[in-house]
């Protein structure tokens, strides 16, 4: 059996720093085993946050080498082990205490955005849908809440606009309802003045990391932003309006 | 000794997945003050993880389907141990359930009429599950989640309960801890749901997040209540069983439902060589008819891969230990043969099962739509659970209800397919609206009346601490006793296995007694894993003592010594209580008499 080096941020706050623990790893095996087998022989106390182990409930996210994935869905195979594997927590939000963050943020956001609102009933009485109309909306409700976009957005990350910009994973929510045919809510206004869609410049760093494959920029955000052109910028819709 | 926060509501549910969510949606409805906790951030509970569908006889897809054959598909799939109540009401409210979650603003996959979209699975006669793709549970939870915040409702994240509250024969709250700080919580309640899931992480193979350590029955069992039915843990046929590190985590259903066949290292399909008398009338006996069944063909008998999951299970079991298994231990799950009849198979495949071409290219290097996969058991629900009452949920205790998996009676011996998330709403709103009722015809308590009970609550909390790094380490206690009750309790059971099982819990129960954990109380999952210990050990005993006693097979109990079904064990559910002096007592109940009505819609679906 093989040994790998993890280097594991440990610590809270100021006091946090990396730790090298060696594992013994085999075939198949992934980030979030070797930090299981590390904490029930080496470091007890550990605080990692995981739930499914299979991909589907976007605990365990983390940076990987510095990139942000989950550990649970990052094979060792696919990583360099003649080097130590560094295992962070995420850095757009504040560190709780080793690989766990405080996520609550993205909560709190998510409750001021207007929910899903439902339109009167077609002729039937009934809410018809087709396939074609809701494989958009979807792609968005895959989204499993890892955050790992909203820890790659530059606009949180980097400038730390928390208060003013929504990021990544709330734009696709907003999205999602936005394009769901049997939603009626209006959300474009706040899109421009409250969730400031506009300060995203579209680099698309938060797709290339969704571990759902969901085409995050190019299949909500633009689309979003061309609504919101549409509704407040285009100046023919404009007088449309004046003489409606 | 470390203080602790108080927090008083009208109604707590401890859980917030599928049923915790819908009780608390329910009860916040009915205008009193609700308090939930969850073990994990919210969104993130075990219904996360459920793929395949929500059964509910909505009759878009077959509209011969209705109420009455759900009912009859759920008792026959349970061979008739279920609440007959609860299978009732299940089959008649499911329907409102689903659509009422669409309302809500979930998107279910559609038929060409526009209407939710019904998928084939096991046990049921037509196509009844809605479904999204193989992502079905996160639809669920995600739904629930987004409009339960909307409510007047108070989430308490990763926080867990160490103890039940009692005063007065009632149940007025209960105290625990939540995981960030590390602090106590003291949570006093006019009524109390429980929602806390299953017992999966008492095996070493399972499809079951960490969460399921058998909370809810363990705190129940502990405050007085009855369990019943507890002999009957789901083997889920389908599991990964490659590589090691995967092995256990869930391929749906659905796959079998998509025209996915079994075969064994002989290229053969084992199923068709084994078909249980009372379903071989409507059996398929050759592939064609089943491939049909798949597509929609309502002239066409369902595909032996579609028997209920205990039977399957045990046939892959058979051919793993008869040398005709697959190179890691298990049977071969192919979907990909289905390009012999669909020409755009690839594309079908993967927008009917994304998640599971994912998994595999991800986790196993495979393409399930070019490659078969390996697939073996895995130990994935818990039929039994909570005694409750079937309208209000309510348990034996008074102000104490339960509701989703960790109670018990809808599923009887055996569950089928889809009937679990059709259960957590159906029983989670019961359970809310019984709870709310409940709360406003009784008066709170104060913390006064329960003050020994919170110091003693501290003291099993701190107990890790004062051992200290030295103590037996916790991981290892919980590693050996999920491989010993994988080994002697698991999916083929005998006397004496199960009399060694007993010996063992015994052995690390006195181990436990002395765990210990360094560092503090701030986000210690090692302090987590101990406090865990005592519920993953009460409920593997339980599990251990009705499984012996049951001298018979049947559903999701089988026992090698006594291979077959009990004419007179099938009259009667075991019930397990703690008596006076703290041990486990057993009783036989047996099962009530059914109406008329629900007596003649078994026999006419027969």
């Amino acid at each position: 059996m093989a040994t790998a080096t993890f280097r594991i941020w440990r610590g809270e706050g100021e006091q946090s720093a990396y730790v090298d623990y060696p594992c013994e790893v085999e075939e198949g095996m992934v980030v979030l085993d070797a930090v299981h087998r590390i904490q029930a022989t080496q470091a007890n106390d550990m605080a990692v946050r995981w739930n499914c182990k299979a991909g589907k409930c976007g605990s365990c996210s983390a940076e990987i080498n510095g990139m942000p994935k989950l550990m649970c869905m990052t094979r060792l195979n696919s990583l360099d082990l003649s080097k130590p594997v560094t295992i962070e927590p995420m850095k757009a939000f504040p560190h709780i205490k080793d690989l766990v963050t405080d996520v609550s943020w993205n909560y709190e956001v998510k409750k001021q955005i207007p929910p899903f609102h439902l339109r009167p009933p077609g002729a039937d009485g009934t809410w018809r849908a087709y396939q074609k109309d809701v494989d958009r909306p979807q792609e968005f409700r895959k989204c499993i809440e890892c955050f790992l976009c909203q820890d790659v957005c530059h606009v949180l990350r980097d400038h730390h606009m928390h208060e003013k910009f929504i990021g990544p994973r709330l734009l696709i929510h907003v999205a999602q309802m936005e394009m769901n045919p049997l939603d009626d809510g209006n959300r474009l206004e706040a899109l421009k003045d409250e969730y400031n869609i506009g300060y995203c410049n579209i680099t698309k760093c938060c797709t290339k990391v969704c571990p759902e494959g969901i085409h995050i920029t190019d299949n909500a955000i633009i689309p979003l932003k061309e609504r919101v052109v549409d509704e407040f910028y285009d100046p023919l819709h404009k007088l449309f309006k004046i003489f409606k | 000794m470390p203080g602790y926060e108080t927090h008083e509501y009208d109604v707590l549910i401890v859980g917030a997945g599928g049923a915790g969510l819908r009780a608390a949606i329910e009860a916040a409805a009915a205008g009193v003050r609700v308090g939930v906790i969850s073990k994990s951030l919210l969104g993130k509970a075990h219904t996360v993880m459920a793929e395949g569908g929500m059964a509910a006889a909505l009759g878009h897809v077959d509209d011969r389907d209705n109420w009455r054959v759900h009912f009859a598909d759920t008792m026959r799939g349970g061979y008739y141990l279920n609440n007959w109540r609860m299978a009732e009401l299940h089959a008649k409210e499911a329907p409102d359930r689903v659509r009422e979650l669409e309302q809500w603003g979930a998107i279910f996959d559609r038929t060409p009429d526009g209407r939710i979209l019904q998928r084939n699975f096991g046990g049921h006669r037509y196509p009844r599950l809605a479904h999204v793709g193989d992502r079905t549970g996160l639809e669920i939870i995600r739904t629930l989640q987004d409009h339960a915040v909307q409510q007047s409702i108070t989430f308490h994240m990763e926080t867990t309960l160490l103890t039940l509250l009692n005063s007065g024969g009632r149940c007025v709250g209960g105290f625990g801890y939540e995981r960030e700080r590390g602090r106590y919580k003291l949570f006093l309640a006019k009524a109390v749901v429980l929602a806390t899931g299953g017992i999966g992480r008492a095996f070493q193979i399972t499809s079951n997040s960490w969460e399921y350590t058998g909370d809810g029955q363990a705190l129940a069992f502990q405050a007085g209540a009855a369990l019943r039915d507890v002999e009957f843990v789901q083997f889920h046929p389908t599991g990964m069983v490659w590589p090691p590190s995967v092995r256990g985590i869930l391929v749906t259903e659905g796959v079998r439902g998509e025209g996915g066949v079994l075969r064994n290292n002989e290229g053969k399909r084992f199923l068709f060589d084994d078909v249980p008398e009372n379903y071989r009338s409507s059996t398929a006996d050759n592939a064609e008819e089943g491939w049909r069944y798949t597509q929609g063909d309502k002239s066409a008998r369902r595909p032996p891969e579609l028997l209920t999951r205990d039977h399957v299970a045990r046939c892959i079991r058979r051919e793993v230990r008869a040398g005709r298994g697959s190179p890691h231990g298990g049977v071969f799950l192919d979907i990909a043969w289905i390009k012999e009849k669909l020409p755009n198979s690839v594309e079908h495949i993967k927008k009917k099962l994304p998640s599971m071409y994912h998994q595999f290219k991800q986790l196993a290097d495979l393409d399930i739509t070019q490659q078969p996969m390996e697939v073996g058991p895995t130990t994935h629900y818990f039929m039994g659970g909570i005694t409750v009452d079937g309208d209000t949920q309510m348990t034996g205790i008074d102000g104490l209800f339960a509701a989703g998996e960790c109670a018990a009676g809808l599923h009887g011996a055996n569950r089928l397919g889809g009937n679990s998330l059709s259960d957590l709403l159906v029983f989670g709103k019961r359970a809310g609206e019984h709870a709310a009722a409940y709360a406003s015809n009784h008066a709170a308590v104060g913390a006064s009346a329960v003050g020994d009970q919170i110091a003693s609550a501290i003291q099993r909390g701190e107990a890790p601490f004062e051992r200290g790094a030295q103590g037996e380490n916790p991981y290892a206690i919980q590693h050996e006793l999920q491989e010993m009750m994988q080994n002697l309790v698991g999916i083929v059971r005998t006397e004496d296995e199960m009399e060694q099982a007993l010996g063992a819990i015994a052995g690390l129960r006195q181990r436990a007694a002395k765990v210990g954990i360094g560092g503090n109380r701030e986000y210690n999952n090692g302090w987590h894993t101990a406090l865990d210990l005592d519920n993953l050990l009460t409920v593997a005993e339980l599990v251990t003592r009705a499984g012996k006693e049951r001298r018979e097979s049947r559903g999701g109990h089988f026992r090698e010594d006594y291979p077959d079904k009990d004419a007179e064990w099938g009259k009667v559910n075991l019930e397990l209580s703690r008596g006076p002096n703290g041990a486990i007592e057993s009783r036989k109940i047996p099962v009530r008499p059914m109406p008329e009505d629900l007596l003649q819609a078994i026999e006419e679906n027969k």
